[in-house]
């Protein structure tokens, strides 16, 4: 499982991988917002948050994908079908090498973001902590996501309409979280756990619903 | 566009580059003039430091003005390096030069690092005079946008592993990045213009008198070299990192089968 | 150790590719599946791996090694499908590292699998600069890493010139010395003396 956490990362960040370029991504539509919204500072921030939670989960859709098709493509897949390992357990650490190279880096990146997004720095520590509680749900039930549209050619459209709307209850306390932080009376604790309470959620299910799939998949 | 009537726009390389057109002269070529330019290089740096040290205090910015000998410099050569890098793309699509996807290759990163540079330096300038680390300003924009646009393509070279086939994919996209800049750059005018009112925080204090613009020069200079001198060193880790790619194959191919 | 097959029936889709199947095979012995394209070889090794489910019959272990006793059929299997199961990106010794601490059960060390398939000098270059008939031998090279009584080997030799092909024969004779199972569908000769034919129809 390690070894398989390894050789994801590696492939991940090597040549040909998308590592780098999903915080490239992250980094073009958070400079996107402001040319759509304008330049007032007051706005900019007050859509801060949310901004920075669009991106990410964006982000997270893009190297979804691959997850489990390069295997499927090559082979590795039936290998992975025979490993000794629970395929939940593999699941569970492909899910893992995927939140530490879309989630980890894009919530490192979010407060230099969060500068050209002139947020306070309530709204980003804020944005942070979610962040890094929420994306691990991201991956988790994209992983289950990408399971399911393995075999299908031209999966990767359908995967983002199937996923996303899943991703939305994550989106709704994140950003919720952050913006209870920044106004006075709402309390931040309540959304930010139900955050965490989603990721723990979804990565207890999210590998289980993969791996029952790709076990059921007539590859 | 023909080559042997249009040769009065064909893109002006640094000199004795055009002498250098096999990689294996160039290798012997550079191992000879880098030591001497990291020589010339650090010595103009430590010129244009020194210097820039030196400088009486801004009247109106306080010391906070030495900020712009990095700053300024770090902002020409990113510009420098994306020209280089659009010359070596004509190179390549329409001399295919063997070394000028190298040379466009090389000075992507180099490219990138002095847009960073320059983003960064004028940040920290920006908090003490303009109380803000980042302002949605034209110049600050387009700038931001030259440096996805500089990573998108280091990003382009990296997923594509042939380096033919990259060269020619990359040639093109920079070009296209090329067309875009003045685009973006009147766009971004445009939207900056019109949404932000007349508070609009400008860059550029009092014009600049001879204590500052003498400095600048220097560093301009120092900086130039510099990039000279990263480029070529770049270029030669580029070529060499080929030729182990070549032995690779060369040794896959002789062992049997 | 035995495996074998009582009445099995396997579906691909909505078509029943095999019905009313039955083998045994031992330890020490060979099974070549042959038949004519579509018949279902492919589909049997897949099933038997437990790729594909069963929809009738038993397919189960029968004596099972005392070494292997409680270990599901498909840990017991490696299957050389048509794809290699390899990452371009990466050098032959990582690839290979990686599916033997995958697989477990560590049999050759990496250089000598290499040996084993003429590959050796060959692990530092990345799997994709090779040749098709030189991945096919790495990806042989990968049932030498770890150790699996059960080889379900799918057209094994194509892209293999003769003398890989001879190569691949002698690998083969060493794993059923060492109380290996092979079943292996082909269109070509393996090499082997003592096989029984498996013929399918469509």
């Amino acid at each position: 499982m390690i070894a398989l956490l390894k050789r994801d990362l590696s492939l991940s960040l090597g040549q040909g991988g998308n590592g780098a370029t999903v915080l490239l991504f992250y980094l073009a539509v958070v400079v996107a917002m402001p040319f759509a919204i304008g330049p007032d500072k007051q706005l900019l921030s007050t859509v801060g948050g949310a901004t920075l939670w669009i991106g990410a989960l964006l982000a997270s859709l893009l190297g979804l994908d691959r997850m489990f098709r390069d295997d499927a493509e090559d082979g590795s897949l039936d290998q992975m079908l025979l490993a000794p390992v629970p395929l939940a357990a593999q699941v569970f650490a492909k899910a893992l090498a995927h939140w530490l190279t879309t989630g980890l880096p894009v919530t490192l990146a979010a407060p230099v973001f969060a500068l050209f997004l002139s947020m306070e720095t309530d709204a980003w520590l804020a944005s942070m902590a979610t962040l890094a509680v929420g994306t691990p749900a991201l991956s988790f039930i994209g992983a289950a996501g990408a399971a399911l549209t393995v075999t299908l050619a031209r999966g990767g459209l359908l995967l983002a309409v199937l996923v996303l709307p899943l991703c939305l209850p994550v989106l709704i306390f994140g950003v919720g979280a952050v913006r209870a932080a920044v106004t006075e009376p709402d309390p931040f604790l309540p959304p930010f756990l139900l955050v965490a309470a989603l990721s723990l959620f979804f990565a207890a299910i999210g590998p289980l619903a993969a791996a029952y799939t790709l076990r059921q998949t007539e590859l | 566009m023909s080559v042997s009537t249009d040769t009065s726009t064909a893109p002006q390389r640094r000199p004795g580059l055009a002498a250098l057109a096999n990689p294996t002269r160039f290798l012997a070529f550079t191992k000879i003039v880098l030591p001497w330019l990291a020589a010339v290089t650090v010595i103009a740096l430590a010129v244009g430091l020194y210097m820039s040290f030196n400088v009486p205090d801004d009247y109106q910015q306080g010391r906070t003005v030495r900020i712009m000998f990095v700053h300024v410099p770090s902002v020409w050569m990113a510009m420098a390096a994306y020209m280089t890098m659009v010359s070596g793309a004509l190179g390549v699509l329409v001399w295919r030069h063997p070394l000028a996807d190298v040379a466009a290759r090389a000075a992507a990163p180099i490219g990138a690092t002095f847009t960073f540079l320059g983003l960064a330096t004028g940040s920290i300038w920006g908090r003490p005079m303009w109380g803000t680390w980042w302002e949605w300003d034209a110049r600050l924009t387009s700038f931001l946008i030259l440096l996805i646009i500089y990573l998108g393509l280091i990003a382009l070279w990296n997923a594509i592993e042939e380096p033919a086939r990259s060269a020619r994919i990359a040639a093109v996209a920079i070009l296209i990045g090329a067309i875009n800049i003045p685009i973006i750059r009147f766009s971004v005018e445009w939207f900056t213009t019109l949404h932000q009112g007349p508070s609009v925080i400008r860059e550029g204090g009092p014009s600049l008198a001879p204590q500052f613009l003498y400095p600048l020069l220097t560093m301009g200079f120092a900086f130039l070299l510099l990039f000279l001198m990263l480029h070529l060193w770049a270029m030669r880790n580029e070529i060499m990192r080929r030729q182990i790619r070549t032995l690779q194959r060369k040794a896959a191919r002789s062992a049997r089968g | 150790m035995q495996i074998s097959a009582h009445d099995i029936a396997v579906a691909r889709g909505e078509d029943t590719i095999i019905d009313d199947l039955s083998f045994v095979v031992s330890t020490g012995e060979a099974l070549v599946v042959t038949g004519e394209n579509g018949a279902g070889k492919s589909t049997l090794l897949r099933a038997i791996a437990g790729f594909l489910p069963l929809q009738s019959g038993t397919l189960q272990i029968t004596d099972p090694d005392p070494d292997f006793a409680d270990t599901p059929l498909r840990e017991l299997c490696h299957h050389l499908g048509p794809d290699n199961a390899m990452k371009p990106a990466q050098t032959v010794e990582q690839n290979l590292t990686f599916w033997q601490n995958f697989c477990g059960n560590p049999h050759l060390d990496i250089i000598e699998a290499l040996e084993f398939v003429g590959l050796d000098g060959l692990q530092d270059v990345p799997f994709g600069h090779l040749s098709t008939g030189q991945r096919r031998r790495i990806a042989i090279a990968r049932l030498l890493v770890s150790f699996r009584p059960v080889w379900l080997l799918d057209e094994p030799t194509s892209g293999l010139d003769a003398q890989s092909q001879g190569q691949f024969a002698a690998l083969m004779r060493v794993h059923l010395e060492d109380d290996g199972i092979i079943i292996a569908a082909t269109h070509m000769p393996l090499g082997l003396d003592n096989t029984t034919e498996l013929k399918l129809t469509p």
